[in-house]
């Protein structure tokens, strides 16, 4: 009797989804886009910088937690996360030692110091991938193909040449470790949805804004060739469904998470029509990642009974 | 120490301008993309420092209290077009790539903020080692970002290759970020330096101990045992 009537504090409820748990489903869902990617760069050996990449990720965890004297956190999967998300964002020749730096600058400089997992303000894996990209241009835009070097899908649309649809749903094209196979992609990212642990709202509102935003200024109209390789090319699938979606740098809100998949869709489309380069979902995301405090700021619910005209 | 001594003391380790007071970050992060640039800047913001530390010293008593600003302003920006036609004359690569930074010298806090908190409370050569203190801590500040960001950047420092040709220059730290990153962690490693220091005279100050708690006798009553 005495414990029923006992009033604790909050949280009441409580569910058995764990940290550890959404990051193992994580990297199942991205198991699809890996071994597909493995397979697919196999003459460029993409196996050992997806081990080397999500290894070093861990390990220098590991390994700063320890000098800091914190309690070592590698346990919960979040660092092989972004490790392996990280791996799949790199073009498959690149040396595996700057794989192994980008884990650390994601996992130290953007993760440890801004206070760990749930601190960070912007997606570790995508600094890392941006820090990469900054330095070593020439490395991260060098892609191979059945050992052929050349221009990506998307860089050959944005030059106005045709390319094959069918092979760019497939995957069998030139890109980064990871991001090639939509079908891949869309496989790990339906076991994402259907384990509830990433919903609709971000993914679907970056992808039709993106559709959308494509569609008006693209200069093609709804020309569905067109849109299919926008949305097929580059890494704006595995950006959408694993990336946008991380919980630490998406808004909480259910309006926020709207109008964040909006400002993805409207920046992605900006910077792959006319920015510089072919792609820009990396940036568009980490941008984004910027916005969000403001986003959950502007879109937090009033508590019930405030807010109101007073009569 | 003396006072001239704890002058030069002051500006170069404890309120170096650029790791302590964290002025004159502009320049700090844009012109120490290289040893070579961070040097210049930095000595020439030196000889401006000084010479205005003495002059505004010597007009201490004579400039009005309600314009003190523009007449410092004056004094500054006579030295630094001087020294922006020196080196033009005299070291014009170093002047085409420093650039805009040098007439931007005017308005370095550094500057001003020692002419109002220094150099126009004190006498002459007192503020003239004031300067020559903070110009050096400034440039050994400038100088030790521009070598980590040019090592890691380009492989070089000073313009002669360090690091093997096999090294592929990480060249984010070149740009603006790299600035970033070097200032944060170079203040963050000599916090750590004069914490350690600060941490072990106060403790010992404190306690009138050593802090030796494994051979100390008197363990069982301390109640400030190391965790």
């Amino acid at each position: 009797m005495n414990e029923k009537l006992n009033i604790s504090s909050s949280p009441h409820v409580r569910d058995k989804m764990t940290t550890n748990k959404i990051m193992l489903y994580v990297l199942i869902g991205l198991l699809p886009a890996t071994i597909f990617g493995i397979y697919n760069f196999r003459n460029e050996h993409a196996w050992i910088l997806v081990v080397v990449t999500t290894f070093t990720a861990v390990l220098s965890e590991y390994l700063y937690e320890r000098l800091m004297h914190k309690p070592i956190t590698i346990g919960d999967l979040s660092a092989a996360v972004t490790g392996l998300l990280l791996a799949l964002n790199l073009p498959p020749t690149l040396p595996v030692w700057m794989g192994a730096l980008g884990s650390v600058f994601a996992i130290v400089v953007v993760k440890q110091l801004f206070g760990g997992l749930g601190q960070n303000f912007m997606n570790p894996a995508l600094a890392a991938r941006c820090f990469l990209l900054i330095s070593f241009t020439g490395r991260m835009t060098y892609f191979v193909y059945d050992g052929i070097t050349g221009a990506t899908p998307l860089a050959k649309l944005k030059a106005g040449e045709t390319i094959n649809t069918f092979d760019m749903m497939v995957g069998t094209i030139r890109g980064t470790i990871g991001e090639t196979s939509m079908f891949a992609i869309i496989l790990g990212a339906c076991f994402l949805l259907l384990m509830g642990v990433i919903d609709l709202r971000i993914p679907g509102t970056y992808i039709v804004t993106f559709v959308i935003f494509i569609s008006i200024f693209g200069g093609q109209g709804f020309d569905p060739s067109f849109i299919t390789a926008h949305l097929c090319g580059g890494g704006l699938m595995l950006g959408a469904w694993f990336m946008a979606t991380d919980y630490v740098t998406s808004p909480i809100t259910k309006t926020g998470q709207i109008v964040y998949g909006v400002c993805l869709g409207v920046l992605t489309g900006l910077f792959r029509l006319f920015g510089g380069s072919a792609e820009g979902v990396s940036y568009a995301i980490i941008i984004s990642n910027l916005l969000v405090p403001l986003i959950e700021k502007m879109t937090l619910p009033k508590p019930f009974g405030k807010g109101g005209e007073r009569v | 120490m003396n006072k001239y001594a704890e002058r030069l003391y002051n500006g170069l380790i404890k309120e170096n301008p650029t790791f302590v007071l964290m002025l004159g970050m502009c320049p700090t992060l844009a012109v120490t993309t290289s040893a070579i640039n961070g040097i210049g800047m930095g000595l020439s913001t030196t000889v401006v420092l000084i010479l205005s530390n003495m002059l505004i010293s010597m007009l201490r008593k004579i400039i009005p209290d309600s314009v003190r600003m523009p007449a410092f302003i004056v004094v500054v920006a006579s030295f630094v077009t001087m020294v922006q036609f020196l080196m033009e004359g005299f070291v014009p690569s170093l002047y085409d790539s420093l650039g805009i930074y040098i007439p931007l010298i005017v308005v370095n806090c550094i500057i001003l903020g020692r002419a109002e908190s220094y150099a126009s409370k004190n006498p002459v050569l007192l503020s003239v080692f004031d300067g020559i203190g903070m110009g050096l801590g400034f440039t050994v500040g400038l100088t030790s970002i521009g070598i980590v960001r040019e090592l890691i950047g380009s492989g070089k420092v000073f313009g002669f290759s360090i690091l093997p040709a096999s090294y592929e220059p990480i060249s984010i730290f070149i740009l603006a970020p790299g600035a970033f990153f070097v200032l944060a962690i170079l203040t963050a490693v000599q916090n750590k330096v004069k914490a350690g220091k600060q941490n072990q005279v106060q403790k010992t100050e404190e306690r009138g101990c050593s802090f030796n708690c494994a051979s100390c006798g008197n363990k069982t009553g301390c109640k400030e045992q190391e965790d």
